[in-house]
C-alpha cells in the first residue's frame, strides 16, 4: 500500500496553496477506485456522495485564508456510520436505519469541520457496533485491504480499512470493547480509544453508554494524535465529558522515555498466546528499553473476567439504548397486528441476528430475578478490574504494553460461534471497562498479516501514551510493517 | 440457571422482538452457552465491592434553564414514518391501555 | 338493593390508602433538553433531538428542576440526599420516545418526610408520612380519538420535569386522602414549584388502597387505582374501590393485586387489562448521567431560604393581624392572595378593613371576572390608598365601593377617581343642611313620624340624602344634624 500524504503535509501544502482541498479530495476518490473500495470490492463505505464531498471541498477552498492554518486543514476524514452527519445517512450498518439522515450533527463531526477537515463518507461497521469483524453489517462485510480474504476487524472495520487502503490519513471510529484498536491491529494502522469522558458522545449512536467512546484511526501516530486533539474536550451536550484541558498530543513526540516505566502484565501474555505475536511484543519491549524506559512485570489479576463482565454490561445497556428503534419516530416501520405487532415486526426485521442476540441477553440479565446475579455482579467485578489498573498505575507504572489481539486477522466467515468472536476483544475490553485510554499501533507482521501492540495509560494519560507510541513508531521504523 | 424457551419468549416480549419458534429455540441454546461463560463471575468474591454506578466521579454537570433547543435541521416529516397534522401516528391503542399492554 | 356505602362499612372495616402524586415542575425548559415547556403549542413543535430520542442524542439535566425538586422535598419535611442517582425505567409505549423513562430508583433525591393534614377530635395532629420524593421526566401525549384506527402522538410534553411524591399508607379514609392532597397542593403552591392543577395535568394522582378488618394490624392486599382527574374523583374512586374490596372480602374472596381504572362518568372502578407480572421495568443506573451530587451546604441554604410554609403563614396572620380562624383560612388559601392581602394590610395599616375588602369586594370581583389575583387590575397599594381615604373621611364607605368599581374598570388611582367622579365626601354643614331641607320637604310624612319618635326612620331620611348627594354626604355628620334639627 502506498502512503497517502500525512496530516502535517496536507495542512502545510494546503495552506501554502501548493495543493487545493479539491485536489486532495479528488485524490482520495481516485485512490478509492484504485483499491476497489466499492461495494463489489473492499466494501469500505456505506455511503459516500462524491458530488457532495467535492462540493464541500470546493467550498472549503473558497474559505482558505492566510491566517494560521487550522489543525486539520484540508484533511479528508472518513467517519464511522454510527456518528451523526448532516448530509450522509447515519445507518449504524443496520436495516432499521436504512436511509435515515440525521437532522443534527455529532459534536465530533462539527469539531472536525471547525478544525478544517473534510468529512469523507460514512464507513461500514458491524451493525450497531456489535461485532469484531465488520461481517455483521446489513450492507455486507468489509474486506481487509492488506488481505482481502480476511476481515478488517470490527466493529469500526470500514474506518480502519479506509486508512489502511491509503484513502484518508485519518478516520473516526467508535469503541465499546475494542472496536477501534482491534481493527487497527488487523489492518496495520494506528487506533486510539481515549479516556471515557475525553471525547463527546453527543451524536454517537449509543451501544453501551458507559463504555462507548469515539476513537480515531491514523496512518501514523501523528495523524492519530492530531485528529484526537481536534475532537477531544468537554462538551456541554454530553454530561459524561470531563472538564479538563486538552493537551496538544502531537507535542508528546518530543518527550524522551528515559526514566519512564512500561508495565508488562502477565495476564496479557498467557501461555496460549501465539508465539510469533509474543515475539513481536518482546521486540517492542526491547525497543522501549533501548529508548530508556524501564520494563516492569506487573499483574492485573481480574483481567480474565473482562469478557464475562463486558458481555453482560454491554448487552444490558444496549437492550435499553436500542429500545428507541420502534418504528414510531424514524427509521424502518413494518406494519403488523396493531401497535404491538408493528413493534415486533419492525424490530425483528430491522435488527440482524447478532443485535437480536445481544438485546435478548441484555434484557434477560436486567430482568426481575436475574439483575443481582448478572448485572450487579458484573458491575462489581468491573470495579475490581478498574481497581487493578489503579493499583498498577499507582505503583509508578506509566503505561502498560500488551498485544492488541490474541490473533491476526482471521478469514471472512471463519468464526461462527458468537462466544469465540467475543474472545477477540479479550485484551481490549479491559480498558473500556476501566475507562482508561488505550491505543494500538503496528508492530510488525506475521505471515504478511499486521500485528498490533497496545499501550494502556491511566485516566487522561493520553499524552504519556502518545509519547510511548511516537517513540516505538520511530524505533521500529519499517519493521512495524514487515 | 438454564434459559428455557419460556424465558426466551418472556424476554422477547419485553424487548418487543418477534421470534419464530425456530429462532426462539436456537436463541435459548445460544443464550445458555453465552451465559454459561458468564458463570465465571459467580465464583468471584464481591462482598463489599461497589457496583459501578455511572462512570465519572466528578458529579453531574447541569445546564441553565433556558433555550434555545438544539435545532432540527430537517423537519419531522423528513424522517418520521407517518405524520399527520404534526402528530406522529401509530396503530390505534384503546384509550386506557397501559404501557404493559402496548 | 342499594349499594352499601363506605361510611357504613367503616364500622367494621378500615381503609388503608397510600398515594403516589406526580407533579410537573414549573421550569421554562424541559428536564434534559432546552425545549420549551409551554403548554398548548402545536403538536411536536417543542421537540429537539434529545426529547425525540434521535439516535445519538444525550440528556443534560436542567439546574432549575433540581432547585424546585429540592425545595418541594424540603417543604415536605424530607431529607435531601447529597448523592442521588438517575435510573432508566424501561418499557415500550409510543409516547415514551427513548423506550425508557429517566427516573430515580434506589437512590432518590429525598426521603423521610411528613405532612400534617388536620387534627383529631382530641387535638392531636393527623400526619401522613412522605416515603420519598424523586425526580423524573414526563412522557408525551397519546390522543386516541382524533383519527380512526390510529393513535396520535404529541411529544411536546415529553421530557417535562416531574417529581413523584410517594406517601406512606397512612391515610384511613377517602376524606383523609382528600385532605392530604389539598395540603400537598397548598404546600407546593406556596413553594412556587408547580401549577399543581389536576385539570391541566400538572398534578396527577395514583392511589394504592386496601381494606382490613378493624383491629387487624397486617395490611391487606392492595390494588392501584388510576385515572382520577380531580380530588373529589380520588375520594369517590377510593370509596368505590373500598366498597368493592370489602364486598369481595365479606364473601370470603381474595383481593387480586391489580390496577383499577376510575371511570368518573359512570362513577365506577373497573380492572385494567394489565396482566399482573407484566411489570418488569429493568431499572438500572442511567449511564448517560453521573450521580447528582449536592453539597450539604447548598441543601442547608435551600432549607433556610424556603418560602414561608402555609402553616407558618396561617399562624403569623392570626397573631400579626389579629385575624379570626375563618379569615386566616380564606386569606391564606393560596399564596398569591395571601401576598395581596398582606401588601394591602401593611400599606393601609388596617388589617381588619383590609381583610374585609380582600375577602369581600376583591374576591367578588375576581369571581365575576375570572381573573387571577396576580393579574387583578387593582394593585394592593391602590386598594390601601382607598382604605386610607375612607379612614380619613375623604370618601364615604358607599362612595368607596363606587370608586373601587372604577378602579377595576380603569386602573386609575382612587384619589383621581374620587375627584373626577365627584365622590369626595361632603361634610360642609351648609351643604348637608340644604340637602336635608329638600328631603324633609319631599318626605313630610316620614319627617313627621321621625319627629314623633319613630327613630328607625332616620335610615330612610339619611338614605334619601345619600342618594341626593350621590353618596358624597358624610352619614355620621348627617345623623347628628338630623338629631339636632328634630331635637331627639
Amino acid at each position: 500500500m502506498s502512503t497517502p500524504p500525512s496530516i502535517t503535509d496536507l495542512r502545510t501544502r494546503t495552506h501554502s496553496g501548493a495543493v487545493g482541498i479539491h485536489d486532495t479530495v479528488a485524490g482520495a476518490l481516485d485512490r478509492m477506485k484504485q483499491v476497489k473500495a466499492g461495494r463489489d470490492g473492499l466494501n469500505i463505505f456505506v455511503s459516500l456522495d462524491e458530488k457532495h464531498v467535492r462540493k464541500h471541498a470546493d467550498a472549503c477552498d473558497g474559505l482558505l485564508s492566510h491566517a494560521e492554518p487550522t489543525p486539520l486543514l484540508g484533511v479528508p476524514v472518513a467517519i464511522k456510520d454510527n456518528i451523526a452527519t448532516l448530509h450522509h445517512p447515519t445507518t449504524c450498518g443496520s436495516r432499521i436505519l436504512e436511509g435515515y439522515v440525521s437532522p443534527y450533527e455529532a459534536t465530533v463531526v462539527r469539531r472536525l469541520r471547525d478544525a478544517g477537515a473534510v468529512p469523507f463518507g460514512k464507513t461500514n461497521m458491524d451493525e450497531f457496533a456489535m461485532g469484531s469483524s465488520t461481517e455483521h453489517s446489513a450492507y455486507g462485510p468489509t474486506r481487509n485491504p492488506i488481505a482481502p480474504d480476511r476481515v478488517p476487524g470490527g466493529s469500526s472495520g470500514g474506518s480502519a480499512a479506509a486508512v489502511a487502503a491509503g484513502i484518508v490519513p485519518a478516520a473516526l471510529g467508535s469503541e465499546t470493547g475494542g472496536s477501534v484498536r482491534q481493527p487497527a491491529a488487523f489492518c496495520g494502522v494506528v487506533g486510539v480509544k481515549p479516556t471515557y469522558g475525553r471525547v463527546s458522545r453527543f451524536g454517537l449512536v449509543a451501544f453501551a453508554s458507559s463504555l462507548d467512546q469515539v476513537g480515531v484511526f491514523g496512518a501514523t501516530v501523528d495523524d492519530a494524535a492530531r485528529t484526537m486533539h481536534a475532537i477531544a474536550g468537554r462538551d456541554p451536550l454530553d454530561s459524561t465529558t470531563a472538564d479538563l484541558p486538552v493537551p496538544e498530543y502531537h507535542r508528546a513526540s518530543e518527550r524522551s522515555l528515559r526514566g519512564l516505566v512500561v508495565g508488562r502484565a502477565k495476564e496479557y501474555f498467557p501461555d496460549s498466546l501465539d508465539s510469533r505475536i509474543r515475539a513481536r511484543c518482546d521486540a517492542a519491549f526491547e525497543k522501549l528499553r533501548e529508548n530508556g524506559a524501564e520494563v516492569r512485570d506487573v499483574s492485573l489479576p481480574h483481567t480474565e473476567l473482562a469478557i464475562p463482565v463486558y458481555y453482560i454490561v454491554a448487552p444490558a445497556e444496549a437492550s435499553s439504548n436500542l429500545a428507541r428503534f420502534d418504528g414510531v419516530r424514524y427509521g424502518l416501520r413494518v406494519e403488523g397486528d396493531g401497535l404491538r405487532g408493528m413493534y415486533e415486526a419492525t424490530r425483528s426485521q430491522g435488527f440482524g441476528a447478532e443485535v437480536t442476540r445481544r438485546i435478548m441477553i441484555g434484557t434477560y440479565v436486567l430482568s426481575a430475578g436475574y439483575y443481582d446475579a448478572y448485572y450487579r455482579k458484573a458491575q462489581q467485578v468491573r470495579t475490581l478490574i478498574t481497581g487493578d489498573f489503579a493499583r498498577v498505575f499507582g505503583s509508578g507504572v506509566d503505561v502498560l504494553f500488551t498485544p492488541t489481539t490474541p490473533t491476526p486477522a482471521f478469514p471472512i466467515g471463519a468464526i461462527s460461534d458468537p462466544y469465540e468472536m467475543y474472545l477477540s476483544d479479550i485484551f481490549t475490553a479491559t480498558a473500556n471497562l476501566a475507562g482508561v485510554p488505550a491505543m494500538s499501533q503496528p508492530i510488525g507482521r506475521v505471515d504478511g498479516l499486521p500485528i498490533g501492540g497496545q499501550f494502556i495509560a491511566p485516566h487522561f494519560g493520553e499524552e504519556m501514551m502518545f509519547s510511548f507510541a511516537y517513540a516505538l513508531e520511530r524505533a521500529l521504523g519499517a519493521e512495524a510493517h514487515s | 440457571m438454564a434459559v428455557t424457551i419460556d424465558d426466551v419468549r418472556h424476554v422477547a416480549a419485553l424487548a418487543r422482538l418477534g421470534l419464530s419458534d425456530e429462532r426462539a429455540a436456537s436463541l435459548a441454546q445460544e443464550m445458555n452457552t453465552i451465559l454459561g461463560h458468564m458463570d465465571a463471575l459467580s465464583a468471584v468474591d464481591t462482598s463489599g465491592v461497589d457496583a459501578v454506578a455511572g462512570v465519572g466521579a466528578g458529579g453531574l454537570p447541569v445546564r441553565a434553564d433556558k433555550g434555545p433547543p438544539i435545532p432540527l435541521l430537517r423537519s419531522l416529516d423528513a424522517f418520521a414514518p407517518e405524520v399527520r397534522d404534526g402528530f406522529l401516528l401509530v396503530p390505534r391503542l384503546s384509550t386506557h391501555d397501559t404501557a404493559e399492554e402496548a | 338493593m342499594t349499594a352499601p356505602n363506605a361510611e357504613a362499612l367503616m364500622r367494621d372495616w378500615e381503609m388503608v390508602v397510600g398515594l403516589e402524586v406526580h407533579v410537573q415542575l414549573k421550569t421554562r425548559t424541559k428536564a434534559f433538553c432546552s425545549c420549551s415547556t409551554a403548554y398548548g403549542a402545536p403538536p411536536n413543535t417543542n421537540v429537539c433531538p434529545v426529547c425525540l430520542a434521535l439516535p445519538g442524542a444525550l440528556p443534560v439535566l436542567n439546574a432549575q428542576a433540581v432547585v424546585l425538586a429540592t425545595r418541594a422535598a424540603l417543604a415536605l419535611g424530607c431529607t435531601v440526599h447529597p448523592q442521588s442517582v438517575f435510573a432508566r425505567k424501561n418499557y415500550f409505549y409510543p409516547d415514551l420516545p427513548k423506550g425508557y423513562q429517566i427516573s430515580q430508583f434506589d437512590r432518590p433525591l429525598a426521603t423521610g418526610g411528613q405532612v400534617e393534614i388536620g387534627r383529631h377530635a382530641n387535638g392531636s395532629p393527623i400526619c401522613v408520612g412522605v416515603t420519598r420524593v424523586h425526580m423524573e421526566e414526563d412522557a408525551g401525549k397519546s390522543v386516541h380519538d382524533r383519527y380512526a384506527g390510529a393513535t396520535a402522538i404529541d411529544l411536546n410534553r415529553a421530557g417535562v420535569p416531574l417529581i413523584e411524591i410517594v406517601s406512606e399508607p397512612d391515610m384511613r379514609s377517602a376524606r383523609e386522602a382528600g385532605a392530604y392532597l389539598r395540603v400537598l397542593k397548598q404546600i407546593l403552591e406556596y413553594m412556587r414549584v408547580s401549577d399543581v392543577s389536576m385539570e391541566e395535568g400538572s398534578l396527577r394522582v395514583d392511589a394504592n388502597v386496601s381494606a382490613r378488618r378493624r383491629g387487624e394490624t397486617k395490611l391487606g392486599t392492595k390494588t392501584e387505582v388510576k385515572n382520577m382527574n380531580s380530588f373529589s374523583g380520588v375520594e369517590r374512586a377510593l370509596e368505590m374501590e373500598f366498597v368493592r374490596q370489602v364486598g369481595v372480602l365479606e364473601q370470603g374472596g381474595r383481593i387480586e393485586q391489580q390496577t383499577m381504572l376510575w371511570d368518573g362518568a359512570a362513577g365506577q372502578v373497573r380492572p385494567s387489562r394489565t396482566k399482573e407480572g407484566s411489570h418488569d421495568y429493568r431499572y438500572f443506573p442511567e449511564p448517560d448521567l453521573p450521580p447528582l451530587l449536592l453539597e450539604q451546604e447548598w441543601i442547608d441554604r435551600a432549607r433556610d431560604e424556603l418560602p414561608e410554609l402555609p402553616a407558618a403563614r396561617r399562624a403569623r396572620f392570626a397573631s400579626e393581624y389579629s385575624l379570626g380562624e375563618y379569615d386566616v383560612e380564606v386569606l391564606t388559601a393560596d399564596p398569591e392572595l395571601a401576598d395581596y392581602y398582606e401588601s394591602v394590610a401593611r400599606a393601609s395599616n388596617d388589617a381588619k378593613a383590609s381583610a374585609n375588602w380582600v375577602m369581600g369586594e376583591v374576591q367578588a370581583q375576581l369571581k365575576a371576572s375570572g381573573h387571577e389575583i396576580t393579574t387583578f387590575r387593582v394593585r394592593p397599594h391602590d386598594l390601601a390608598e382607598l382604605l386610607n381615604l375612607v379612614r380619613d373621611g375623604v370618601v364615604s364607605h358607599t362612595a368607596a365601593k363606587q370608586i373601587f368599581s372604577h378602579m377595576v374598570a380603569t386602573g386609575d388611582t382612587p384619589a383621581q377617581i374620587a375627584e373626577r367622579e365627584g365622590l369626595v365626601q361632603v361634610n360642609d354643614d351648609s351643604q348637608l343642611v340644604g340637602w336635608l331641607d329638600e328631603v324633609v320637604a319631599e318626605m313630610p310624612t316620614e319627617a313627621e313620624r321621625f319627629r314623633n319618635g319613630e327613630r328607625k326612620l332616620s335610615g330612610v331620611l339619611v338614605g334619601a340624602v345619600m342618594r341626593k348627594s350621590r353618596g358624597r354626604a358624610d352619614p355620621r355628620r348627617l345623623n347628628q344634624l338630623l338629631a339636632e334639627r328634630f331635637g331627639t
